[in-house]
């Protein structure tokens, strides 16, 4: 079987209800299906999980490593967006 | 329950534990041989399950014998002629197209005949059949998805999953005939009655082939023994692999 005409799917498992999806790993399938029953083989053996998605990886949009600079690193100086920033009265004595 | 019918229990315990443990050796055969990582582990999980199956029956068997025989001693140490599984368990895998074939003619069985051993009125009997009728729905979940894939796949695909379906439908008749010991069983509400699983085997395995554009194979012929012990040459492989360190260091453990 040609391993190039299986694509890459991500896989995320939400351990408990109440809980989000977590991304798990990745693996091969023929489809979004056939994917679904790889993931419980792959990695619900042992009871990790209550629900399975999967997503095929080339439909994930990610942020750039290169791109920081501009996509991230103007977040870093600008401490007014956290709640910490701000002096609270005294008589505010648990925040 | 008198001690013709435990002996009947017995005999159908272990039974049901070889069907188990002959096609669990067969798809354990598999690992690391997959036709890909992701499909091996699934192959693998499967296989596990049928030897958990085994387990249970024969130490259930084992229990209601009261002799001192291990699950362990009637997995390794009995011969061919002491074994009753149905003769589709024992085949050789052949390729995957074959492996498959078998697995959904078994898994469209096992469905309807955990299902109804469910109502077993000896409850250990019912409780390990609720635990396997959940493996083999998703069994034959995956089964009937790679017949459907191998069918209406490639013309090679469809050649093959075709000439295994031909060579292994007549092995299906004997899992719908009932034996003594069973038909005993019956009457007391324990056992299954298999003749009745048939029509509804035939009508999702010609629902299945027909999506998967195969042809129905020709029932001009059956063979079966397996339930008396007559079997295949391939049994007596398959026991010498499975048997050889016990039959070879008796008793030994790790």
């Amino acid at each position: 079987m040609k391993q190039q005409s299986r694509p890459l799917f991500e896989v995320f498992v939400r351990s408990k209800r109440g809980l989000d999806h977590r991304h798990v790993g990745s693996l091969h399938a023929e489809d979004p299906e056939q994917a679904l029953e790889y993931a419980r083989d792959v990695y619900l053996r042992r009871s990790e999980g209550v629900s399975l998605w999967v997503v095929r990886s080339t439909d994930i949009t990610a942020s750039l490593e290169s791109d920081v600079d501009s996509f991230l690193d103007p977040m870093d100086d600008k401490d007014y967006r956290h709640a910490t920033h701000y002096k609270l009265p005294d008589e505010v004595d648990n925040m | 329950m008198d001690a013709i019918q435990n002996t009947a229990l017995v005999n159908y315990c272990i039974a049901l534990g070889d069907d188990s443990l002959t096609l669990g050796h067969r798809l354990s055969e598999w690992c690391s041989k997959g036709p890909f990582l992701e499909e091996d582990l699934a192959l693998s999980n499967v296989a596990l399950d049928f030897i958990g199956r085994a387990r249970m029956f024969y130490a259930h068997a084992a229990e209601l014998e009261g002799r001192g025989r291990s699950e362990d001693d009637i997995a390794y140490l009995r011969d061919c002629r002491e074994y009753r599984n149905f003769l589709i368990n024992e085949l050789p895998n052949g390729d995957f197209g074959f492996t498959m074939a078998r697995q959904l003619m078994v898994d469209v069985y096992d469905t309807g005949f955990f299902t109804g051993l469910m109502q077993s009125a000896e409850p250990q009997l019912a409780a390990i059949a609720a635990k396997a009728v959940k493996e083999s729905r998703y069994h034959l979940r995956r089964s009937e998805e790679w017949i459907k894939r191998l069918g209406d796949g490639t013309g090679e695909s469809h050649a093959r999953v075709q000439n295994a379906f031909n060579q292994l439908w007549g092995y299906a008749a004997e899992m719908f005939e009932m034996t003594a010991d069973e038909q005993l069983l019956l009457e007391a509400g324990i056992a299954v009655d298999r003749a009745g699983l048939q029509s509804d085997w035939d009508a999702k395995m010609h629902a299945v082939l027909e999506e998967s554009t195969l042809d129905i194979p020709a029932a001009d012929w059956t063979i079966g023994g397996g339930r008396e012990g007559r079997h295949s040459e391939h049994l007596g492989y398959l026991l010498a692999e499975l048997q050889f360190l016990q039959r070879a260091y008796p008793g030994q453990e790790w």
